[in-house]
C-alpha cells in the first residue's frame, strides 16, 4: 500500500439558503483557495474527484457544471460520485493506490435549499414499496429514534446532550451554521417536531461545499509540514429496506471501524457525521470511542450539514487536528442513505 | 423597450416515460395488492419478508416462495407527523409506522390514521384500509387504522 495523506482542506461557510450563488459559484472560491493555499496549479493535480447529488438541483448531470470551478484548461483526469465527497476521497485514494496519480483534488458540494430536502431524500428509499408514500427524512429518522428509545438503547436526555455538546463546540467554528450555548433541560421542555424527535435532534439544512488535497509519500511531505496520513479507510453499506436492518445499532460503521483498525491504538479526536442526535450516538458507540476522545471539535453535522460535503468536511476537520499537533491519531466518519445505511470510516495519523 | 410583463416560461415535468416489469417476486406482491391481498417471500429457514425481497440480504441467495400474510398486524415503531406534506398519504396529522403484519417477520413501512398522537403506541394492532379500486401499487392500502 502507498502512504497517502491529507495535505490541504478548505470549506465554504454553511448557510441555510444561499440565495445569490448557484452550486458552482459556491464552489469556485473554495477550489481557488485550496489550490492557492497548497501552492498547486491545476497542472500539478493528477486526479480530480467530486461528490454531489443531481437530485438537489433536480437536473440530470448537474454535477458537470461543478467542473467549471476547475476550469477547462489544462485538461484534467476526473471522476464523480453521486455521494458525499468522502466517497470521492475514497475513489481518489484508490486511484493513488493504483499508481496512476500522486496528487488528487477532492470536493463535495450541495445546495439543498433549492428544494424541500426532507421530501427529496424520500427518493433514496425503495422506489416501488416506499417512495409512493413519501416518507420525509425526518419521519424516517424518527422511526429509528423511537426503536432506540423504547428499546432502551439510548434516552432523550442523551440525545439532547449531543446537541448541546456539538452546538457548543461549533461556536469556535467560523464555518458552522447553528451554534451556541444550550441547556439540556430547556431543550427537553420543547415540543416534539416529528415525535419522538425535537428540532434540536435534527441537523440544519445547509448549503455549502468543501475541498481537500491528498498526496502520496514524498509529495505529501513536500506539501505539508505534518501530513495527516490515512492509515485506515473503509466503507460498508447495509440493505436499503428499513425493515430488514437492526436500526438500533450501526453494524456497517462497526465493520468499517474494525477493518480500518480504529481500536488498534488510542484515538485523540473523532469527527462524526450524525445527521440526527441518536444517529451520532449510534456511530460513536460503533466506533468504540472512549471517554477521553474529543468528539466533534468542529461542532459536527448538528452545527452544519452541507449535504454531499458534510462527510468530507469531517475528514478535513480531523486532518486539521493532526496538522496543528493537537491530535496524533484521529477518526473521521461519513454517512449516506436513510438511518445510517452506508458508513465510511477514516483513520488519520500524524506519523 | 422589452416587454417585461411577458417573460418566457415553459412547463417542466420530471417523469419517466417508460414502464418496466417488476419480475416474479415484486410482480406477485403488487398483483396481490390489486386483489387486496398482501404477500411476502419465505426464506429457506421460514423467515417471511414483507414487502418481499428478491434476494436474501444476508446471503444473496434468490428467494422465490411467495406466501400470503394478513392485512393486519402490530406497530413496531412510529413517527408522528403533525404537518403532512401534500404528497403524503393523509392530509391530516398521522403516523408513519413500521408495521409487522401477522405471519410476517419483517416490518413494512406505511401510514397509520389514528386521529391523534395519544392514540398511537408501539405494539398497538392496526389493519389495512384499502382503497375502493386497487390498481397494483403500495398506495392501494390508503393507510392502516387501529383495530
Amino acid at each position: 500500500m502507498r502512504d497517502v495523506a491529507v495535505v490541504a482542506f478548505t470549506q465554504a461557510k454553511s448557510v441555510r439558503a444561499e440565495r445569490d450563488l448557484n452550486e458552482t459559484e459556491i464552489l469556485i472560491p473554495v477550489i481557488h483557495d485550496i489550490k492557492r493555499g497548497a501552492g498547486l496549479e491545476t497542472k500539478d493535480i493528477d486526479f480530480v474527484c467530486s461528490g454531489s447529488s443531481d437530485y438537489l438541483a433536480g437536473q440530470s448531470f448537474a454535477f458537470v457544471s461543478g467542473l467549471d470551478a476547475i476550469g477547462a484548461w489544462p485538461p484534467v483526469s476526473e471522476s464523480h460520485v453521486e455521494m458525499d465527497g468522502a466517497w470521492a476521497l475514497y475513489e481518489a485514494w484508490v486511484k493513488i493506490q493504483t499508481g496512476h496519480a500522486d496528487t488528487a483534488l477532492v470536493y463535495g458540494f450541495g445546495k439543498p435549499s433549492m428544494g424541500d430536502l426532507s421530501r427529496t431524500l424520500a427518493l433514496q428509499l425503495d422506489p416501488y414499496c416506499v417512495v409512493p408514500l413519501w416518507p420525509d427524512a425526518v419521519s424516517v429518522a424518527a422511526l429509528q429514534a423511537r426503536l432506540c428509545l423504547e428499546g432502551g438503547v439510548l434516552s432523550e436526555r442523551e440525545m439532547a446532550e449531543v446537541a448541546v455538546r456539538d452546538r457548543g463546540k461549533g461556536k469556535s467554528n467560523p464555518y458552522a451554521q447553528v451554534t451556541g450555548d444550550f441547556d439540556v433541560d430547556a431543550l427537553l421542555a420543547e415540543p416534539t417536531f416529528v415525535s419522538p424527535l425535537r428540532r434540536h435532534d435534527c441537523s440544519p439544512i445547509s448549503d455549502g461545499a468543501s475541498a481537500m488535497i491528498i498526496a502520496a509519500g514524498d509529495r505529501a511531505r513536500d506539501l505539508a509540514e505534518r501530513p495527516a496520513w490515512i492509515r485506515g479507510l473503509e466503507h460498508i453499506v447495509e440493505p436499503q429496506d428499513l425493515g430488514i436492518r437492526d436500526l438500533t445499532t450501526s453494524r456497517s460503521t462497526q465493520i468499517a471501524a474494525d477493518r480500518a483498525a480504529v481500536g488498534k491504538d488510542k484515538i485523540d479526536v473523532a469527527e462524526v457525521c450524525g445527521p440526527f442526535t441518536h444517529q451520532s450516538i449510534l456511530v460513536e458507540r460503533a466506533l468504540g470511542l472512549g471517554e477521553s476522545v474529543d468528539v466533534n471539535p468542529s461542532g459536527g453535522a448538528l452545527s452544519a450539514h452541507p449535504l454531499m460535503a458534510a462527510g468530507l468536511t469531517r475528514i478535513g476537520e480531523a486532518s486539521k487536528r493532526i496538522w496543528d499537533g493537537s491530535a496524533d491519531r484521529a477518526v473521521a466518519h461519513a454517512t449516506s442513505g436513510p438511518c445510517l445505511q452506508q458508513n465510511l470510516v477514516c483513520v488519520l495519523e500524524g506519523a | 423597450m422589452p416587454d417585461v410583463t411577458h417573460s418566457l416560461t415553459a412547463a417542466h415535468q420530471l417523469a419517466y416515460t417508460y414502464k418496466r416489469s417488476l419480475g416474479p417476486v415484486l410482480g406477485r406482491f403488487f398483483t396481490g395488492l390489486r386483489d387486496k391481498q398482501i404477500h411476502g417471500v419465505r426464506r429457506a429457514d421460514g423467515k417471511v419478508f414483507v414487502p418481499p425481497r428478491e434476494y436474501d440480504p444476508e446471503t444473496g441467495d434468490a428467494m422465490e416462495e411467495m406466501v400470503a400474510v394478513a392485512d393486519a398486524g402490530v406497530v413496531v415503531s412510529w413517527a408522528w407527523v403533525k404537518e403532512p406534506r401534500p404528497s403524503q398519504p393523509l392530509a391530516k396529522p398521522f403516523a408513519y409506522a413500521l408495521i409487522r403484519l401477522d405471519d410476517a417477520d419483517t416490518p413494512l413501512l406505511h401510514a397509520v390514521d389514528a386521529g391523534s398522537e395519544a392514540a398511537m403506541s408501539t405494539g398497538m394492532r392496526v389493519k389495512a384500509r384499502w382503497i375502493d379500486e386497487p390498481a397494483g401499487a403500495i398506495t392501494d392500502i390508503a393507510c392502516f387504522e387501529p383495530g
